[in-house]
């Protein structure tokens, strides 16, 4: 026993020190995480951001230096809080509310205390510096636009929040990330990668030279140029004649699937958003909820698509041989089906084929084309899927995959959907025939009725619109957008729907908005629309809708306009897109009493009726 | 000429490996931009280099010696180094407050480093004499008296953590056949001084009473008989549980009370007496499974470890070599303590067994408390680590006492003819 003791004490202390030492280095991280925190500095060098140029390489953004006051909570030392808040121009108060966050965030990791000081505030104040321990200044790299538009497509940076901080390891507190548009769509390529310098310290938190030798340490490198499918002039035309009115405009080359312009109002000064003032206008725009001019209708807008959409139920007819281009059908103001319902129509000649009822836009004849290819099928459901399918074809239904962050998939329905509604099933091409019209239950974005428009001109295919044209000078090589997306409807089936559209503007709704030498088609679209006032229905204005492509032959442009409450498709769309077109295949515009009317015309006050509290007349 | 049967080279290899890592570390621990090659002597571990050389040439001296010289001269050695402790109070240097240095032109000599070889030899010729019963009071008194008296010079230096290491010749005489009843009343008092600081007197006094009528109600037959016994221990634990109480608040300076508190977890301090710990475990739970790697170590380059080659080697072992390298110091050391086990027991004379335990008892009270402290399970006691801390006379007076053992045990067998 007496030999045994210190035996069993020696072994007993060394279990409890090996025990101990396998739970502080194995099984503890918390002081692995601890000692990268106290003993290293790490300093970042922000690379530039890549500049942003339009398809004809006209600068559209570029980037100004911006100084971030940062602050370490632990190395600050007490201070002239009253002197140091009139440097940086914000009250003691928020500077102490600000600090106290920083603490909260991290006491050893910096925060960003005041960001984005202007050159004089910073020269200014890089002269007091010294005399605040524990403050220093992080350049970075801030946006400078060079045009007052396009900010939908743009997108802006500002600082990277919590949970994208802890999402990705990138991106510390104050750093910029990309939000909206092409800014967040291509953050990885704009965004380039911030240098690394890390800095070995001793316990007095004196730097005592770079760690390792610098074996760690990286160059930051700077951000790849992109080049957008988008043409600046049109873009800013396009927001021009969209001024004071609610819509969006997508135009889109057919032959590339490259997006010539995305327009959506009311927008805002992409110059808003930069800067100290960034926060206080971002939150103006935000609370807007009325006009949303941070919605962007051109890609989140879902709109019935009204009349344009009588080019597809064409098209499905014809591949589904239901009817040739020569029968004619009759229209009086619409026609009766069912046991009580009637689909009403405008005076036209009557009766009519294919190509005029499209130039007319007879909704007898689309109506009653629509049933017979439901009905070619043996049952309704069989009908609605295969009406289905060949929309889909055409990137209707779903999201289309263009390369912008924000969508929304629209909505074509099939069996199931109306199998949801009547659950017995027995439904029929009756009860959904408003669709064979692009009302009913149909509904589309801009951009999809764009590229809708863009496969109709190019007979039969397209490119997922894209807006990515170039990366530092090298095309995209994205398969998604540099290969064909080929229609369910065969080539030759669309020429009679082109001439249909042609004759829209020869001689059907659109005639008195020709361009004078060149071919040009279209379709005119009219949508009721609906609003909830009070919890009642309430059926507004209707939107105004147009879709055109030219020339006729070869196209080089296709084109949605949506304007809201704009009453008729060639009242406000049909004259925009006109000019548009105009503007893109001509760069002048030889109608400018056409150009005044849009300009000085506003729909404002329609736009106020639903929310004047007050009883009010619609489409007048 | 007595015969002699060789030198352990087991533990002569335990020795030489636990040196040698050592330096490493200090060398790594010390580097810095300075340094011109590894045995640059304006460095740190230049110098350790140097005692390392010096304390060769120290071993081959003491195992050239007689093996006899060291029993019949141990009164003398030991007589020597009281005086020369003793000294201090008028020769003494001081360094970072304690007054424990002989100055030498450019080096330090630090004597309780080498009285404690000093003591263990005076222990085992008072222990090996024919006269003496280890179970007799009297001898008890005198034995404990050869113990006490170099601690009592060494506590005023001021030198507590040296001091406390005298504790360490418990091993040889509770090994002779001292009571282990002391044994357990020191442990009792240890526990009611933790228990005291942790919950108070008063709950300390409610416990002793509890346990005694625990006990009491167990042992019914028996009660009559020791129901006064009982009575005399519980009350003398809660006068203890009062004066430590008392010491403790009124006597002890609040440097001291820090110390008890930050490693009973009553007190959270990173930036005060607690940074020293605080940084220590950060640097050791730092290395992982393999460490950062040699002069790698982030804690280690920034100095944020206070003493780091001295009293805080163990903080770099942990950093750079991760759990793979502390592993293996603590396994090298208890090698090292089991080995010198084995061989006091082999020993024929009574003389070189005591001496055996006693360097066992050194060693083992040095690895425990230094690492312990390290690792933040003890209270911040400065000694140093065996063969490991940066110190010539640290060094060299653990060289000293582990090879006299060494020749004591080449020579076991000529011992008794």
């Amino acid at each position: 026993m007496r030999r045994l003791l210190p035996f069993i004490l020696i072994v007993l202390t060394g279990f409890v020190f090996l025990g101990r030492l396998f739970y502080m280095q194995i099984v503890d991280e918390s002081s692995a995480i601890l000692s990268q925190n106290n003993a290293i500095k790490i300093e970042y060098d922000y690379p530039q951001r890549g500049y942003i140029f339009d398809r004809n390489g006209e600068l559209l953004v570029s980037n100004q230096p911006s100084y971030d006051v940062m602050a370490i909570p632990r190395e600050v030392e007490p201070f002239d809080t009253l002197e140091l808040s009139t440097l940086l121009n914000i009250t003691p108060d928020k500077l102490g509310k600000r600090l106290d966050k920083a603490k909260i965030y991290s006491p050893r990791l910096p925060s960003v205390i005041v960001p984005q000081l202007t050159k004089e505030e910073y020269a200014y104040f890089q002269e007091k510096l010294r005399k605040y321990e524990g403050f220093y200044i992080q350049k970075r790299s801030s946006r400078d636009y060079q045009i007052d538009y396009a900010s939908n497509v743009l997108g802006y940076i500002s600082e990277a929040n919590t949970s994208e901080i802890n999402n990705n390891p990138y991106y510390q507190a104050g750093d910029l990330i990309g939000r909206q548009g092409v800014e967040k769509q291509y953050e990885d390529i704009l965004r380039g990668t911030k240098g690394v310098k890390y800095i070995q310290k001793d316990r007095f938190n004196r730097e005592i030279g770079s760690y390792k030798d610098g074996i760690y340490d990286t160059l930051p490198v700077k951000g790849k140029d992109i080049s957008l499918t988008i043409d600046a002039e049109l873009q800013a035309y396009g927001e021009k004649l969209m001024k004071n009115k609610w819509g969006g405009i997508v135009a889109i080359e057919p032959s590339s699937g490259e997006i010539l312009s995305l327009v959506t109002a009311p927008s805002y000064d992409p110059d808003l958003l930069v800067g100290r003032k960034r926060s206080k206008n971002y939150t103006k725009l935000w609370y807007d909820s009325i006009s949303r001019p941070l919605y962007d209708r051109s890609l989140q807008a879902m709109y019935p698509p009204g009349s344009p959409f009588k080019t597809m139920t064409a098209l499905i007819a014809l591949q589904e041989n239901v009817i040739d281009t020569r029968e004619r059908i009759d229209c009086h103001h619409g026609f009766s089906y069912g046991r009580s319902s009637r689909m009403g129509c405008h005076s036209h000649v009557s009766p009519l084929s294919m190509s005029p009822a499209i130039a007319h836009s007879c909704n007898a004849y689309f109506g009653k084309v629509y049933r017979r290819i439901i009905e070619s099928y043996d049952s309704p459901q069989a009908g609605m899927n295969a009406w289905h399918d060949h929309l889909a074809s055409f990137g209707l239904g779903n999201f289309l995959g263009n390369d912008l962050p924000v969508g929304q998939p629209g909505r074509i329905p099939d069996a199931a959907y109306y199998n949801k509604w009547y659950p017995d099933t027995r439904w029929q091409a009756t009860y959904t025939l408003s669709n064979g019209i692009g009302q009913g239950e149909v509904a589309t974005t801009p951009i999809q009725l764009a590229n809708m428009t863009a496969a109709i001109a190019n007979r039969g295919w397209f490119y997922t619109p894209h807006i990515l044209k170039e990366v530092n000078g090298n095309p995209i090589k994205d398969k998604q957008y540099t290969v064909k997306n080929k229609t369910t409807i065969d080539a030759e089936n669309f020429e009679p729907i082109i001439q249909g559209m042609h004759d829209v503007y020869n001689y059907g709704t659109a005639q008195f908005l020709q361009i004078p030498g060149v071919e040009i088609c279209g379709k005119t679209g009219t949508a009721e629309n609906y609003t909830k006032i009070d919890g009642k229905k309430t059926q507004l204005t209707d939107h105004s809708i147009f879709v055109a492509f030219a020339p006729k032959d070869n196209p080089k442009i296709a084109i949605a306009v949506f304007v809201e409450n704009g009453y008729w498709g060639s009242r406000y769309g049909g004259r925009i897109a006109s000019l548009m077109i105009e503007k893109y295949l001509k760069e002048e515009i030889t109608r400018t009493d056409l150009e005044d009317w849009v300009m000085s015309h506003s729909l404002e006050e329609e736009y106020a009726k639903p929310y004047s509290g007050e009883p009010f007349k619609i489409n007048q | 000429m007595s015969k002699s049967t060789g030198f352990d080279w087991l533990s002569i290899l335990l020795f030489l490996l636990l040196v040698a890592f050592g330096w490493v570390n200090i060398y790594s621990a010390s580097l810095n931009d300075a340094a011109q090659g590894f045995f640059d002597l304006s460095q740190t571990y230049g110098r350790q280099g140097l005692f390392i050389v010096l304390s060769i040439v120290l071993i081959i001296f003491i195992l050239s010696i007689e093996a006899k010289f060291y029993e019949r001269f141990s009164s003398v050695i030991y007589l020597a180094s009281l005086l020369s402790l003793l000294g201090l109070f008028v020769f003494g240097k001081t360094i970072s407050g304690a007054t424990s240095w002989y100055a030498f032109g450019g080096f330090s000599i630090q004597p309780s480093e080498f009285a404690k070889a000093a003591t263990a030899l005076a222990l085992a010729k008072y222990l090996s004499d024919i006269q003496t019963n280890i179970k007799s009071f009297k001898h008890q008194l005198g034995a404990f008296l050869i113990i006490i008296l170099p601690a009592l010079i060494i506590v005023p230096q001021p030198d507590p953590g040296s001091a406390l290491v005298y504790a360490a010749f418990f091993f040889p005489l509770y090994r002779e056949g001292l009571s282990g009843g002391y044994l357990l009343v020191g442990l009792s008092f240890i526990s009611l001084f933790v228990f005291t600081l942790l919950f108070g007197a008063i709950w300390v006094s409610v416990g002793v009473v509890l346990l005694a009528l625990a006990i009491l109600f167990f042992n019914r037959k028996k009660k009559k008989k020791y129901i006064g016994r009982y009575v005399a221990i519980s009350a003398v634990s809660m006068l203890f549980a009062f004066s430590v109480n008392y010491i403790f608040h009124n006597v002890f300076e609040q440097r001291h009370r820090d110390r008890f508190n930050i490693v009973l977890g009553k007190e959270v301090d990173s930036k005060g007496i607690g940074y020293n710990t605080n940084q220590s475990e950060i640097a050791i739970g730092s290395g992982g499974w393999t460490g950062k790697g040699w002069t790698q170590g982030t804690q280690t380059k920034g100095n944020f470890v206070p003493e780091q080659h001295t009293d805080y080697i163990f903080s770099t072992v942990g950093e750079e070599w991760g759990f793979a390298g502390t592993a293996t110091v603590v396994l090298l050391f208890i090698a090292l303590l089991m080995r010198l086990i084995f061989l006091a027991e082999r020993q024929k004379s009574k003389f070189s067994r005591v001496y055996g335990y006693s360097v066992v008892g050194i060693l083992f009270i040095h690895f425990l408390v230094n690492i312990g402290m390290v690792i933040g399970i003890f209270p911040t006691v400065g000694i140093p680590l065996p063969f490991f801390s940066y110190g010539g006379s640290g060094l060299w007076g653990f060289t000293i006492l582990l090879f006299i053992f060494i020749k004591l045990d080449s020579n076991r067998k000529a011992t008794y003819y």
